[in-house]
């Protein structure tokens, strides 16, 4: 019986090992691709083993571009990306606690029909009404600006609910203390329903600015100009060569980086997260 | 200091559910007014309503000679304590406290000598930078009244304050309450479902049920001479014992001085156990069924020879034909032994048959 044990979990240590090299082998190849020449790349030749052009291939990544297509440097698409994302994760946040404040604590006629038309946007994501969304900001003449990034990205219907579920467990009595105690609407989402939401915050962040930081579609649509690409087109232009190589170490280079910030908010926002968590008490 | 006035409250929710039909009570300046009553009565409705937080759908409040039926909570110059307390949880005691007079634009000088005072007062000067969390049930209710007393109002409104403590803190509190009310001598209105709470708290006791004012008046008063059968089964614990005066044994010793009363009343304390019938009174043959001693004072719990009541049964009410006796000391008949129990004519409460009115005779 205890070899068996053993066995039983031999087999399970190797299963988990099988999808860890499933999900990290290709980043991992990314990583040893981007530190290679390109030529050795190019003849599939490429070693297993990192190789010795780091430095130089990732600062002609950050700070020159590739030389062949976009030509734009990945800091300036990183930039794009990481404003576009934050806009839209602070953007994201800021509306929807709004509404459900609006919907949760104020009586006010259609009150339940509004809360069902933000619920029934749940259906429509952007790709649906892409066609109507592109002719208002295009009108609006926010095509290639930041705004024309985020802005109709921002109402979000999820966030809403969740603050919206959120506000239903915090006690009435709360609202009622802060009544007697002379706060009015705005003094008491400010001092007691935002502190109460902390946590919920850092969690939307989270979610949210992944989301933002992959948005692939819109940004493909709405930027034409080089300087205003985000990473995601950028990748996606760099491989696209028409007589020339592709520039592998560079691309690769640039995917390794794109996935960087997100790796970097999870980390972080994750303690920050833990601890709203604990010292969380209605 | 100011005296509130309800002159014919009521309160009618959309839909037509009348919480609160037409109630009277007027609390003089410093005096402290329990509303008790089972759940449901209203009572918490009726606080809720002078707090400002429910609308006043019939009838005045006046606080201190000024009409506030359209007045916002925050300007009634009112305090409330809550059941689960409603500290903010993300604040310190000390902040918790001074929130209120923060947001009035109190100087902050001002703000840490009163916020200290009552913290002396409440014994919580050694946490004011705690959170909330981090106090016990009994130092969160302190809190609780320290946001109350900080703001030096005109009035406190309690709403079952000591609900959430266990019994031992219960008992301390409501002593200490009391102390802090009549040093302060703030007209205060406190609501319990607690009978003993009512009793030992009120200088005015408001007894209420479905929406109604059932009886006002002095705690002892009303233990003496309660208004109705419901307020007499509410009032005293055990609750009084009530049966029909038309059952034969009873009938035959009241004779013709029951008058026009439906329902007898008499307090299982005023019982004792004897074979002689005192004149005037009244003596029941029971049979003991079971028996609970408490130590200092032990109850009996008895069925009688004859039953066949038609007592409408009310909260706090016994099952018909089943009697409880108080006696003092642990000295008890045997389970199943019949015993003879009477009560002098001063002890009896005569009530009309449908133990609305109380009937002296």
């Amino acid at each position: 019986m205890v070899e068996q044990e053993g066995f039983r979990r031999y087999v399970a240590h190797i299963i988990l090992w099988i999808g860890i090299a499933i999900v990290a082998f290709p980043v991992y190849v990314a990583f040893v691709a981007s530190t290679q020449d390109n030529a050795l790349i190019a003849n599939g030749q490429m070693s297993l083993l990192p190789g010795g052009h780091f430095f130089e291939v990732y600062y002609q990544t950050i700070f020159v571009g590739t030389s062949g297509t976009t030509r734009e440097p990945v800091g300036n698409m990183m930039l794009n990306s990481l404003v576009m994302a934050l806009m839209v994760a602070v953007g994201k946040i800021a509306i929807s606690i709004i509404s459900a404040y609006a919907i949760v604590y104020f009586r006010f006629p259609l009150r339940m029909p509004i809360f069902w038309l933000i619920f029934i946007t749940l259906m429509l994501p952007v790709e649906v009404r892409i066609y109507p969304t592109y002719k208002i900001v295009a009108d609006l003449h926010m095509l290639d600006s930041y705004a024309g990034l985020s802005l109709p990205l921002i109402a979000s219907a999820t966030a809403t609910l969740l603050f919206r579920q959120f506000f239903m467990t915090v006690p009435d009595e709360l609202l009622e203390a802060s009544r007697i105690d002379g706060a009015g609407p705005l003094r008491f989402f400010w001092d007691t329903l935002l502190p109460l939401s902390r946590t919920n915050m850092a969690a939307l962040f989270v979610i949210l600015f992944i989301l933002g930081w992959n948005q692939y579609l819109w940004p493909l649509l709405i930027t034409t100009r080089d300087d205003m690409q985000t990473i995601q087109i950028g990748i996606r232009k760099m491989m696209t060569t028409n007589d020339a190589l592709t520039e592998w170490p560079i691309v690769m280079a640039t995917a390794v980086l794109a996935m960087l910030p997100p790796v970097f908010v999870v980390v972080a926002m994750q303690k920050l997260f833990v601890r709203g968590l604990v010292e969380t008490e209605k | 200091m100011a005296n509130v006035t309800l002159r014919n409250v009521r309160k009618t929710y959309t839909g037509g559910f009348e919480a609160i039909k037409g109630v009277n009570v007027d609390v003089g300046d410093g005096q402290f007014c329990v509303l008790v009553g089972p759940s449901g009565c209203g009572k918490s409705t009726l606080l809720r309503m002078v707090a400002g937080l429910e609308t006043v759908t019939g009838g005045e409040i006046d606080i201190g000679g000024k009409v506030v039926n359209q007045v916002e909570p925050a300007d009634r110059d009112i305090a409330m304590v809550f059941q689960n307390y409603a500290l903010y949880p993300h604040m310190s005691v000390f902040n918790n406290m001074a929130y209120g007079l923060r947001n009035r634009g109190m100087k902050e000088a001002e703000i840490k000598t009163r916020v200290e005072e009552a913290a002396r007062v409440l014994e919580l000067s050694a946490m004011l930078e705690r959170k909330p969390r981090q106090l016990s049930g009994g130092q969160r209710q302190r809190v609780a009244m320290g946001r109350a007393i900080v703001r030096q109002p005109k009035v406190f409104l309690f709403d079952e304050p000591l609900s959430n403590l266990d019994a031992k803190l219960r008992i301390a509190m409501r002593v200490e309450i009391r102390k802090l009310q009549r040093r302060l001598n703030v007209t205060s209105i406190y609501v319990t479902h607690d009978q003993l709470e009512a009793m030992t708290l009120a200088d005015i006791l408001v007894v209420m049920n479905g929406g109604q004012v059932e009886q006002i008046g002095n705690p002892l008063a009303i233990y003496e001479k309660p208004a109705t059968t419901f307020v007499a089964s509410f009032i005293g614990a055990p609750p009084m014992n009530l049966m029909a005066t038309r059952a034969d044994e009873i009938k035959s010793q009241l004779g013709g001085s029951a008058g026009d009363a439906g329902i007898l009343g008499i307090r299982p304390e005023d019982f004792v156990i004897t074979d002689q019938t005192p004149a005037g009174g009244v003596a029941l043959s029971l049979t003991v069924e079971a028996i609970e001693r408490v130590g200092a004072e032990t109850f009996v719990y008895g069925a009688r020879a004859e039953e066949e009541q038609h007592v409408a049964a009310t909260p706090g009410e016994l099952p018909p034909g089943e009697i409880i006796v108080r006696i003092p000391g642990t000295e008890a008949p045997a389970i199943g032994e019949k015993i003879r129990v009477a009560a002098v004519r001063s002890k009896l409460h005569l009530f009309s048959g449908d133990g609305r009115k109380r009937v002296e005779a």
